[in-house]
């Protein structure tokens, strides 16, 4: 009897399990490369994998510098299917190494035109935008009597002497954020007359993209200038943070995907590049960022002020990414020999 | 055996044939696990991006880079001055552990190897809650800043301070007796005896640490990056070229100047090698310190405050990886460890690490001390012997991220047959083996030449096999050096970051490289966490070497005593 009820089980164990297992080993699994944050990773594969069945994400995730650099090195023998969720300046790069594969995934052609690749079939597209910004500390300011700032030019302030910190444009993608919005909304001359009279007021120039903006948390500096997405987490924890987005024209990159060039999964990766340009791809991001690249779709995130989308300059990528080398030779001509210690 | 003992040449030369087939077969993975990937990353110093020959212009472009002279004047200088530091601190608390009769020696020597048991982020998280501009103690460094020159000398005192312990220790743990005897017959004075025999016995332990702290200090980039501020240093600039530019051709550039030191490391080497001579000869007496207060007591206080120091950065780090949010609300919780919420591979990155580091430490020992026993004792004048040694020195002299990259560019490239470690666990375990490689093979030197080579000949002359020697004497007398060199390749690759960040896959990602991910979400407090847990993981493999010391001392020592 009891033989018979343990068999009973295992079968209907076995039932129930073997197709699930069989479902599993259909899936295909994506070597997804991204510089998303942490704690997006886990609702975009679980939108992904229930739009597209036939996928499993497995997500290798790092800074955007780092993961560009790896993407880059392993150009001749690529092992990722995908990237998902990096800065259109990395992809650029790629592209111009002719390491994407064009493909115009269903219902691109929708996306902002500045949200998505100008080649066709398209070499990537755009998920949303993220813009230069700046962490303010409300407790410092109170401690130091540091006005609020608005825009950039209130930076220029000399109450401010010592106080903000931003990542260097040559080490950290998010400090050249910065340095090509200021060029595109100033002009050439006017912005580098800025970021001179900046250079006064800076306390130093830090090598990773994020540090200013959690170290403005921990009340290490009054302001670091960085991205506004990066503040949102800071802020759950309980830090005294306020995220100023700038009046005067702020820089943006976008995070966008791209299939690899030489991908072992070239169908199920491309079913992912359609799901990533989708409606409802676009509310997840939404969620997250204040605007994404499909019109129409109310992003859910809050605390943006309203008219935040007027704030974005008008910013030509490839342009930007083609004079990348020559604006990092000019600012470490101006700044990096100067950048010795003042402390 | 009867064939080959009837003609005793032929053991020799059969033998000899041995030895030199074992030291090419370490040359093939040092070739294979070192050289061919370095080879392949440095050639693009002399390519452009697209990959053809430029000759020496990328090295002309990057001597025009502004802040150049200065980097590399800073990276000169904090170096040399955390070696002057780091070395007689060091020497001091290894003499006192060797030399004196001070209480809680096992207490001291655990300690010492705090600063490595944790991944660098920890004291650096620690030195800004305690000197930051909200730190708790920022008086006492009189209104100057924390970032830059003073947190890097300071940071990287703490760090380098065991990998320079670990070289004297060894260097002084084994003395003989005779000389220290003839000294006092000779009516010479503790600091003559000092001068005339202790230094010149410790002198190859001396330059090793010198070069090993010197060598650590310049290619490190993770303290200056995160402490450092915007004090330029060359490390930093190769950060800037690999992570920042992309520009892989002025990354290997920076990485090549950055093996100057290991050139002159090597030359170092070679100089201490000429002047020794057996150490411990087969009719050593082991030393053995009497009780004397005006030495143990001094160096009692000296053990005692690099332990109050050691321990209470490590302290504070620990607290603040219970505190919800340092330093606005300092209220304790416990959420932080709860990885998962924070990190996708959450707890799952520290058990890869533990796999990845046990691994390294097994048949990285292997390897390292066989090959080391091989150098020393085969044929140390071939070629082939120069060849390895000059190898051996090399990986201390490369920063991490250029050995990353160079192992992408190596075992990712489509032709290569051993393609096929890319992406696992494997080529992690080799990337740490060889990325620690130096100081362990220093230390399984530094071991192995304290032996007199009398040993061998002993051996030779009754006909035993090199082989059955180096089993039944070398290693046993060796054995509390192996497990040093064994646990030393365990936490080094826990806590390493900078190469594994290039080649960890979806499912290999370590807890160092997790700690960072943390970090750098602004989840600091989480990222403490890890790093502490990553340390109780390798403090308690620390431990049971400790504690099973005793047992192998016993089994293994016991010729030493009188």
């Amino acid at each position: 009897m009891h033989r018979r009820t343990l068999t009973a089980t295992a079968l209907a164990l076995a039932c129930t399990l073997l197709p699930a297992a069989a479902e599993a080993q259909q899936r295909t699994r994506l070597t997804v490369y991204t510089a998303l944050e942490n704690e997006q990773l886990a609702p975009f594969k679980r939108a992904a994998e229930a739009a597209v069945p036939s996928i499993e994400i497995a997500w290798v995730r790092d800074s955007t510098g780092i993961i560009t650099a790896r993407l880059i090195a392993e150009r001749q023998n690529p092992r990722a299917d995908m990237v998902w969720g990096l800065s259109v300046f990395s992809l650029l790069q790629m592209e111009a190494q002719e390491m994407l594969e064009p493909y115009t995934p269903q219902g691109a052609e929708a996306l902002r035109p500045n949200f998505r690749s100008d080649r066709s079939p398209m070499t990537w597209t755009g998920m949303d935008a993220f813009v230069s910004a700046i962490c303010f500390n409300t407790v410092v300011a109170q401690q130091r009597n540091l006005p609020r700032p608005s825009s950039w030019a209130d930076l220029l302030n000399p109450a401010y002497r010592g106080q903000i910190v931003m990542p260097n444009p040559a080490s950290s993608g998010t400090g050249f954020l910065s340095v090509a919005g200021w060029l595109g909304a100033q002009g050439n001359d006017a912005a580098w007359n800025y970021m001179t009279g900046l250079h006064e007021n800076i306390q130093l120039y830090t090598h990773s993209g994020s540090a200013p903006c959690n170290n403005a948390a921990r009340g290490e500096y009054g302001m670091g200038i960085s991205f506004d997405m990066r503040a949102v987490t800071l802020r759950n924890q309980g830090a005294p943070i306020e995220i100023i987005v700038p009046t005067d024209g702020v820089g943006f990159d976008l995070e966008a995907t791209a299939i690899l060039r030489g991908s072992r999964n070239m169908e199920a990766a491309k079913r992912l590049a359609d799901f990533a340009v989708s409606r409802p791809a676009m509310e997840l991001y939404g969620r997250y960022y204040a605007l994404v690249a499909l019109p129409g779709v109310q992003p859910s995130v809050q605390n943006y002020p309203a008219e935040f989308e007027q704030r974005l300059v008008s910013q030509d990528f490839r342009d930007v990414a083609l004079r990348r080398d020559a604006i990092l030779r000019e600012w470490a001509s101006r700044f990096d020999s100067k950048s010795a210690p003042r402390n | 055996m009867s064939d080959a003992a009837l003609r005793p040449g032929a053991t020799v030369s059969l033998e000899a044939r041995a030895l030199r087939g074992g030291l090419l077969l370490a040359f093939a993975v040092l070739l294979a696990g070192l050289v061919l990937p370095l080879g392949t990353l440095l050639l693009r110093a002399f390519q452009d991006a697209q990959g053809s020959f430029v000759g020496l212009s990328n090295f002309a472009e990057y001597a025009t880079t502004p802040s150049l002279r200065q980097a590399a004047w800073n990276s000169v200088w904090t170096a040399a001055l955390t070696t002057m530091l780091v070395v007689p601190l060091a020497f001091g608390f290894a003499y006192a552990l060797t030399r004196s009769c001070i209480p809680a020696k096992g207490f001291f020597r655990a300690v010492m190897l705090l600063p490595v048991l944790a991944p660098s982020l920890l004291p650096a998280l620690a030195l800004i809650y305690l000197f930051g501009n909200q730190g708790m103690l920022r008086d006492l460094l009189f209104g100057n800043s924390i970032y830059g020159p003073i947190g890097i000398v300071v940071a990287q005192v703490f760090y380098c301070f065991p990998h320079a312990a670990l070289i004297l220790v060894v260097a002084l743990s084994t003395a003989d007796a005779r000389l220290y005897e003839a000294a006092t017959v000779l009516r010479a004075g503790h600091f003559r005896i000092f001068g005339t025999v202790t230094l010149p016995l410790a002198r190859y332990g001396l330059v090793s640490a010198s070069v090993v702290v010197f060598t650590l200090v310049v290619t490190d980039f993770g303290i200056p990056k995160v402490i450092g501020g915007q004090f330029p240093v060359l490390a930093t600039d190769v950060y800037k070229q690999v992570v920042g530019l992309q520009n892989f051709n002025m990354g290997a550039v920076v990485g090549l100047v950055l093996l100057l030191p290991a050139l002159l490391a090597f030359a170092a080497d070679r100089w201490a090698n000429r002047q020794r001579s057996g150490l411990i000869s087969g009719r050593a007496v082991p030393y053995v310190p009497q009780p004397r207060r005006a030495r143990d007591l001094p160096l009692l206080g000296l053990c005692v405050l690099v332990a109050v120091a050691l321990v209470g950065l490590v302290a504070v780090a620990g607290w603040g990886s219970l505190v919800t949010f340092w330093p606005y609300n300092l209220s304790l919780t416990l959420r932080n460890y709860d990885f998962d919420q924070f990190d996708t591979a959450g707890w799952s990155a520290l058990w890869n690490s533990v796999r990845i580091a046990a691994a390294a430490a097994i048949c990285g020992t292997a390897l390292i001390f066989t090959t080391a026993w091989l150098l020393e004792r085969g044929t140390p004048g071939s070629a082939l012997a120069s060849a390895v040694r000059f190898i051996a020195g090399v990986p201390l002299a490369v920063p991490g991220l250029v050995l990353g990259l160079a192992f992408i560019l190596f075992f990712n490239h489509p032709s290569n047959p051993l393609g096929f470690l890319y992406g696992t666990l494997a080529i992690l375990v080799l990337n740490g083996v060889v990325h620690f490689y130096t100081v362990m093979h220093l230390t399984a030197v530094t071991a192995i030449r304290q032996l007199d080579p009398e040993f061998e000949s002993v051996g030779a002359s009754l006909k035993v096999p090199a082989v059955v020697t180096f089993r039944r004497v070398t290693v046993p007398i060796c054995l509390p050096a192996i497990l040093d060199i064994a646990v030393y390749a365990f936490v080094n690759v826990m806590t390493t970051v900078s190469a594994v960040i290039f080649l960890y896959g979806p499912d290999t990602k370590p807890a160092s490289v997790a700690v960072v991910h943390m970090d750098e979400a602004g989840q600091s407090s989480a990222a403490a966490a890890m790093a502490v847990t990553i340390l109780a993981i390798t403090a308690s493999v620390k431990l049971l070497q400790l504690a099973t010391g005793g047992l192998v001392a016993r089994a293994t020592q016991g010729w030493r005593q009188r």
